[in-house]
């Protein structure tokens, strides 16, 4: 196989270089024809893309190029195994989508050879792309440090493309905390190469399994590194920035953003706990990890509950789907290859599902002017595509079968098992049951509620301003698909998650939990207490039957005593939320993360 | 205690000292006069520490345009900064952000004190791979030959950061002009300066890319210099910034990166790899990159000073 | 101890004290200007492991006697600091004009202050 590999490691400076010539070139031609050019590039990308995975997946190795035919340590080694190609692979998918949607979105009016928007939306978008493909394969940290700059300073002017003061306010805190986080990464990269005298990741987890104790320049660079990288994932408490930008960005841009750009910082999480020092999977520092995973799957969930926008809550359960991956840290002590599998398959199948979601949520507000939850009325009869690809996205989220939620789940669960450590599989289980609840919630308004403002029993369905485009509602309904069905793949598509590691069959164990997904009593052990939950909320929302066509906009109009007691538990923590999210309190956050982490490895197993 | 490590105690005393002047002075005026004084000192320590390209860099780039740009945002922000004082912190809260910050510092010090000796070093690597590159400023050789792609990845990254510049105009803006840049009041000494220097500037641009193959000295320091000059004729008002629908401009933006990926992408035939160079063409190759990536950096830099494109009456102000 | 320490040393510090100001300074502006302090103290600590490692160079005799590597990763470095400070200015001038602030977090905090034609921020009705 290595004849296999010597051939096409140039084929990995394809997904590189493609977006940023495209950047290149969109600058000087701009114009009408931008959209056209970058979905040809999107083409390209994918194909690029499918063919590193079937050739990793084939020759059953990483992929490996040296650039400049320079070898590390002086030189930088791209590499593709089988995380890289599955994250290649999902975000050229995801960013087809986008594209396709974009059309018509980001259309120029005739007689304009060139707006603002179109033209910063569209070479924005290719930035990102560049920088995710880059973070994908690059082996050298500070190669990477580059990369996530170019990420993130496409990203955020992406948030603040309406030019309204509420979202430049996000994309400034955005950015600003976003550097920050580079910053701290950068600075762990320094101490590393002071240490080892190497950048390349490869190199330095030789360098670091070869010595017999931790040195202090190595803790404080990990626990640099990662506590940089948690602040651009936005994993809670380090939040702050994340619900204002995804919810105000355009839904195209909130689709990328909340699908693929917080899942690279994550991505190179994963490179550093799991690749650069594995020794670090048996210390502390993982239920620090999974602690705040946890905490972001109870809040993210709860305070989406709480929203009075669609896409506030969308970026809400953006918030806590971040959560479960970081429970793998510590689930990956006692079954790596259930938890890394369960994992990265919640990236993929959160990246299709909520990318869904942000561009149905798109979709209705363009089409009803707003996207308060409690005027969704009739919208299910308005746009029927559009409700069931945001439906079919959601129970995905929730962890349906064959969906990539309910793999996540089941691997995740079998892993907390197998480790003896139960209460991480109950965290998912409320995770998931909140997950229902504000799904049936706007659900429920979209079918079953009144178009606010007439008077019930009157016309149902509200004014279009704009009907979707075809081929958005289908465009969106396929990435719903994509999420719901992703179980449904042959076991062997899964095998290429655990290429170029050893120790992981992702196959065998999605085959495991496949196995028994249809099973009656499984299926239906899934399924009520989703319905239970589903009638509870169906039974407290206010239908126009009972005369309350406009009434609060939050959950709170419940009248039971049980309703009451979880609506004051949800103002508990939206309040809690609320407070996080302020500068000074996300700094004092870092601050003792940082400390605490460092800590938990000075004290680690070592 | 020798005098050389007298003056390197003086230096980063100096340099703590205007680190907390940024942070205690009462306007960010005053604190954006700290940088510069603290970007010069900076050149100083860059110097001591031997790397004259960085402290090229730093007093050009790192002090020099940045203390434009920022001089440039707390003269327009004054008007708000009254607000702000409002918001801060409150002192039991600032007191605990500082205990934990000082831990974080001497937690940083003292990983600084046990980094292991001998230091490692890529220096004897870098000095044995300088020959096939024909350089001999391994700095050089290590930006466009060992690393290229981190350089090559870094003019790019200034194309975004551009774009989400101009991202925030106002559509109806769009076909103006920049007008980000302060305007002093018209001078004859400014307009003398503004006529005089430039030519200068070019040719210390010129010399710098010409010597940075051996000595230290390259693409980014000139391409600073080169901006420098060309925001100074733009501050005088002899020119105004070109608007961004300006296809030329954007062209001269791109044909810096676009070079570098060109022979990249040619090296996969010639030299067996992206980003290699075929040896005996290699040095005229990495000059023919810095050239153009000298222009289009320094278009760049002076544009992302320059700000997002503004209408007429707003130009005005 | 000697120079390179020293100022192995004062990167340390300034990172503490641009940690600081960042955190603690309300105005918008200010936290730039701390960020930027953050990032000259890495800067300078990388400088300081180039010194390090430096000498092999200057034995064989061509010039610096640095390690220079760290050196040219420096100077991507501050190009990129500055394209990342150029993005924040332009940002905050444009917030302060639009909204009349130069500060970050809002009473309302502005998640829930989103209006709620959330419809189409950047995107045309045809």
């Amino acid at each position: 196989m290595s004849n296999l590999t010597d051939l096409g490691g140039v084929v990995l400076v394809f997904p590189m270089m493609l977006p940023i010539v495209g950047l290149l070139l969109g600058l000087v031609l701009g114009g009408r024809y931008l959209g056209r050019l970058v979905l040809v590039l999107v083409l390209l990308g994918l194909a690029a893309a499918l063919a590193i995975g079937a050739v990793v997946l084939v020759g059953g190795e990483a992929l490996q190029y040296l650039l400049g035919d320079w070898s590390p340590p002086l030189g930088v080694r791209l590499e593709a195994d089988g995380l890289s190609a599955v994250m290649l692979v999902t975000s050229a998918v995801v960013m087809l989508a986008v594209v396709l949607y974009g059309q018509r979105a980001f259309r120029i009016p005739g007689g304009e050879s060139e707006t603002r928007t179109s033209l910063v939306f569209w070479l924005l978008l290719l930035g990102v792309w560049g920088g995710l493909n880059t973070v994908f394969l690059g082996q050298d940290l500070f190669t990477l440090f580059v990369a996530l700059e170019l990420l993130t300073f496409s990203a955020v002017p992406l948030v603040a493309l309406s030019g309204k003061p509420e979202t430049l306010a996000a994309a400034l805190r955005y950015l600003l905390f976003a550097l920050v986080g580079s910053a701290l990464y950068l600075l762990g990269a320094v101490l590393l190469y002071g240490s080892y005298g190497t950048l390349d990741i490869g190199l330095l987890a030789e360098r670091i399994a070869g010595a017999d104790r931790w040195p202090p320049s190595l803790i404080a660079a990990i626990a640099l590194m990662t506590v940089g990288l948690l602040a651009k994932t936005a994993l809670f408490p380090l939040h702050l920035w994340l619900p204002p930008a995804h919810a105000g960005a355009p839904p195209a841009a909130s689709a990328i953003l909340s699908a693929l750009v917080v899942k690279a910082s994550f991505f190179l999480v994963i490179r550093i706990w799991f690749d650069l020092m594995p020794g670090l999977l048996t210390t502390a520092g993982v239920q620090i990890l999974g602690a705040m995973g946890a905490g972001a799957i109870l809040v993210g969930n709860l305070v989406a509950l709480r929203q009075v926008r669609l896409k506030l809550l969308i970026a809400y359960s953006t918030l806590a789907q971040i959560g479960y991956l970081f429970l793998l840290f510590p689930l990956a002590a006692g079954a790596e290859a259930a938890a890394l599998t369960g994992g990265m398959l919640q990236v993929v199948s959160h990246a299709c599902a909520k990318a869904a979601m942000f561009m149905a949520a798109g979709l209705i507000a363009a089409a009803i002017g707003h996207d308060r939850i409690s005027g969704l009325g009739g919208i299910a009869r308005a746009l029927p595509v559009t409700v069931l690809a945001f439906g079919l996205a959601g129970l995905a989220l929730l962890g349906l079968q064959p969906s990539g939620g309910y793999l996540t789940k089941t691997l995740l669960t079998s892993a907390a098992d197998a480790s003896g450590q139960w209460w991480w599989g109950l965290v998912m289980q409320a995770g998931g049951l909140l997950t229902a609840a504000y799904l049936f919630r706007v659900l429920g308004y979209a079918v079953f509620g009144a178009r606010s403002g007439t008077p019930s029993g009157a016309e149902r369905l509200p004014i279009l301003i704009q009907a979707p485009g075809r081929l958005q509602e289908f465009v969106v309904l396929m990435l719903a698909l994509c999420a719901l069905l992703l179980g449904l793949l042959p076991p062997v598509a899964f095998d290429l998650l655990g290429v170029g590691r050893t120790g992981i069959d992702a196959g065998a164990v999605v085959s495991i939990a496949m196995a028994s997904a249809f099973d009656w009593a499984k299926l239906w052990g899934d399924l009520w207490p989703v319905l239970i939950v589903g009638l509870l909320v169906l039974g407290a929302v206010p239908w126009p039957d009972r005369g309350s066509a406009i009434r609060t906009d939050s959950a709170g109009a419940t009248p039971s005593v049980t309703g009451r007691a979880a609506v004051a538990v949800g103002v508990v923590f939206q309040r809690a939320d609320g407070v996080l999210r302020h500068w000074p309190a996300a700094g004092l956050s870092l601050l003792l993360l940082l400390l605490g982490l460092a800590g938990s490895l000075v004290f680690g197993s070592r | 205690m020798s005098l050389g490590l007298i003056s390197d105690l003086v230096l980063v005393l100096l340099v703590l000292s205007l680190a907390v002047w940024m942070n205690i002075a009462r306007t960010a005026y005053r604190a954006v006069v700290g940088f510069v004084a603290y970007g010069l000192l900076m050149t100083l320590i860059w110097v001591r520490l031997a790397a004259m390209d960085v402290a090229m860099t730093e007093a050009a780039l790192g002090s020099g345009l940045t203390g434009i740009l920022l001089f440039g945002a707390a003269s327009r922000l004054a008007p708000f900064e009254a607000a702000e004082r409002a918001r801060a912190p409150g002192p039991a809260l600032r007191l605990l952000i500082g205990l934990l910050c000082t831990v974080v510092a001497a937690g940083l010090g003292a990983v600084v004190l046990l980094l292991p000796e001998p230091a490692p070093t890529l220096a004897p690597l870098v000095a044995e791979n300088l020959s096939p590159t024909g350089l001999q400023n391994p700095v050089t050789g290590v930006l466009l030959a060992h690393r290229a792609v981190d350089t090559l990845l870094e003019s790019v990254v200034l194309l975004p950061a551009l774009i989400g510049v101009w991202s925030v105009a106002a559509d109806a803006d769009w076909v103006g002009r920049p007008s980000a840049l302060p305007r002093p009041p018209a001078s004859e000494a400014l307009t003398l300066l503004a006529q005089v220097l430039p030519p200068f500037g070019i040719l210390v641009a010129i010399h710098l890319v010409w010597i940075g193959a051996d000595e230290p000295g390259g693409k980014f320091q000139a391409a600073a210099v080169l901006a420098a000059m060309w925001v100074l004729v733009m501050m005088a008002g002899l020119r105004q910034p070109p608007p961004v629908v300006a296809r030329g401009w954007r062209e001269l933006l791109v044909v810096g990166a676009s070079l570098f990926i060109a022979i990249g992408i040619a090296g996969i035939w010639l030299a067996d790899a992206f980003l290699a160079y075929p040896e005996d063409l290699a040095k005229p190759l990495i000059i023919a990159i810095e050239v153009a990536l000298t222009g289009s950096v320094a278009v760049f830099l002076a544009l992302l000073l320059a700000g997002p494109p503004a209408g007429a009456h707003r130009r005005e102000v | 101890m000697n120079g390179t320490t020293l100022f192995g040393l004062g990167a340390a510090a300034l990172v503490g004290l641009g940690l600081y100001g960042l955190i603690c300074q309300p105005g918008a502006l200010r936290k730039i200007l701390a960020f930027n302090l953050i990032g000259s103290g890495i800067f300078l600590l990388f400088g300081v492991i180039a010194k390090r490692g430096g000498g092999a160079l200057a034995a064989a005799g061509s010039g610096s006697d640095g390690d220079p590597v760290p050196q040219a990763l420096v100077i991507t470095g501050l190009v990129v600091a500055f394209a990342g400070t150029a993005i924040a200015v332009a940002l905050l001038v444009r917030l302060a004009e639009t909204a009349g602030r130069s500060t970050l977090d809002t009473d309302a905090q502005d998640a829930s202050s989103l209006p709620a034609d959330a419809n189409p921020p950047g995107e045309r009705l045809p």
